[in-house]
């Protein structure tokens, strides 16, 4: 059995003179394998997850905006033209079964290695989680609810933006978060495709790096993934005004 | 090393990648050795399958009995519910880099944390899946003598097959994907092309992404066709 494991593993039984025998003091703790998490260091490099965090907040906006953007459209053009659906399903079906780590390298012959390649590889990533849910969220519109719009007078354009589309909020928000907070932690592989990001702090230069410094840039983005979900809960919240009435 | 200092506007050819997956090429860090080519590209991919059907089993081992179980009690929806979601949220680099840091190198550490990928999606498909299924066909069920198991297994279960099936082709797609960057934790599967970029150079990199792409592709449309192949035919008139 490994070494490592089986102080691991014996740790509990033996306590804190076990790591005294086995690990000089003077040693700094990251240069102590046993050592699974060192606060000190932890505190004191806090300040060089600023930049990768920031590289990450960016790719993750950029790419869900895009990849918003043109799920949108692609599912309005399938809400009016039926025949539109299932090609735009198997479509977008196919970028997101294309690992985003295999689609970086994809463009390497069109946009090289680096941010633009990530940004592109994880909005096609999200397209297909956007577009079954804003299209599944403009289906399950009562057919009653439009042919009242319609009887007021409405034109399909005002259906569409007044009442369709409202309607369906809580199914593409619900869409937007999957997409946001998957990709949130696939972003971390962009440091393969040299996209930078918190990735960095995982691994870098050909080598991982040591497992303090894994958990504090995982744990970084496990904390941005929450809050980017608890963000689009708010945005629902306050675009479906009627909603919170009807609950209380 | 080499990794960061290479340009970011590498000369890969799609023909240079596909002649690095048929024929072994010369590479400037192995004194000679040739690399990549269609054994190499065999060995590899093998290897990432493996370590792919291992985790999906493992995964399924785990979380169906227990979707399942949840699905048909109808209890512990919040449970099921938030395991999904904070399965979407686990930074897969840094779960294998933690397990290779942690535990070591080994193909077992590996399938584990790929594993660990697997659970969620499953658990949760298998709860909402179960879940959904109307009531009615459950009661008549009931009140033609049926045992719970029975119910279970014999009306829910080929009910709830699509979303039971979305959850687990979900799941397949992250493990396979993850299973790419094994090589960080010592298990060498078709992401060594990617991962050691100074040994198989540019060809490499774009060999290793067509591959890996390829290998996802097969997986979801052999998934698809196995979930048509167990969707019963009543549901197959309805659908249509």
């Amino acid at each position: 059995m490994d070494s490592r494991l089986l102080s691991l593993a014996t740790v509990g039984e033996v306590g804190k003179s076990f790591f005294h025998e086995r690990t000089s003091e003077t040693l700094p703790c990251q240069a102590q394998e046993s050592k699974l998490f060192c606060f000190d260091w932890a505190k004191e490099n806090i300040g060089s997850f600023g930049m990768p965090t920031l590289q990450h907040l960016e790719l993750v906006v950029f790419s869900v905006l895009a990849g918003f953007a043109i799920a949108f459209v692609l599912a309005l053009l399938a809400h009016r033209r039926r025949w539109l659906r299932a090609p735009l399903l198997g479509a977008t079906g196919v970028l997101y079964t294309v690992p985003s780590i295999a689609f970086f390298f994809l463009l390497l012959p069109i946009t090289g290695l680096g941010r633009d390649s990530v940004i592109i590889a994880l909005s096609a990533y999200t397209l297909q989680i956007i577009y079954r849910n804003t299209l599944a969220g403009l289906a399950n519109v009562p057919a009653a609810v439009k042919d009242a719009a319609r009887g007021m007078g409405l034109t399909d354009r005002q259906i569409l933006w007044r009442v369709e589309l409202p309607l369906a909020t809580p199914e593409i928000v619900a869409g937007l978060r999957i997409a946001t907070v998957s990709t949130v932690a696939i972003a971390t592989l962009a440091v393969l495709a040299s996209g930078g990001g918190l990735g960095v702090k995982i691994y870098a230069g050909g080598n991982l790096h040591f497992a303090t410094s894994i958990i504090v840039a995982g744990g970084i983005a496990i904390l941005m993934a929450m809050s980017f979900d608890v963000i689009l809960v708010g945005i629902q919240r306050l675009a479906t005004p009627w909603r919170r009435t009807a609950e209380s | 090393m080499i990794g960061s200092l290479l340009p970011p506007f590498l000369p890969a050819s799609i023909g240079g990648a596909i002649e690095f997956i048929f024929e072994p090429q010369s590479s400037s860090v192995t004194g000679g050795k040739k690399v990549g080519g269609f054994e190499q590209v065999v060995e590899l991919t093998i290897t990432q399958l493996e370590l792919t059907l291992l985790a999906l089993a493992v995964a399924l081992v785990v979380a169906l009995p227990v979707g399942l179980y949840l699905g048909h009690r109808g209890t512990g929806e919040l449970l099921a519910i938030a395991i999904g979601n904070a399965g979407r949220a686990i930074p897969e680099l840094a779960l294998i880099a933690l397990m290779a840091v942690v535990f070591g190198v080994g193909f077992q550490y590996v399938t584990i944390a790929l594993a660990v990928l697997g659970i969620p999606p499953i658990l949760t498909n298998a709860f909402v899946g179960i879940r959904q299924v109307d009531r009615a066909p459950i009661d008549a069920a009931r009140g033609m003598g049926m045992t719970e198991a029975e119910i279970l297994f014999r009306v829910e279960m080929p009910l709830a097959i699509p979303t039971l099936m979305a959850g687990i082709r979900g799941a397949t797609i992250a493990i396979v994907a993850t299973a790419t960057i094994a090589p960080l934790a010592g298990v060498l599967t078709l992401g060594d092309f990617i991962i050691n970029r100074n040994v198989y150079g540019a060809s490499g990199l774009l060999a290793g992404g067509i591959l890996v792409a390829l290998l996802a592709l097969v997986l979801e449309f052999s998934l698809a066709a196995l979930q048509r192949a167990l969707t019963s035919k009543g549901l197959k008139v309805s659908a249509a």
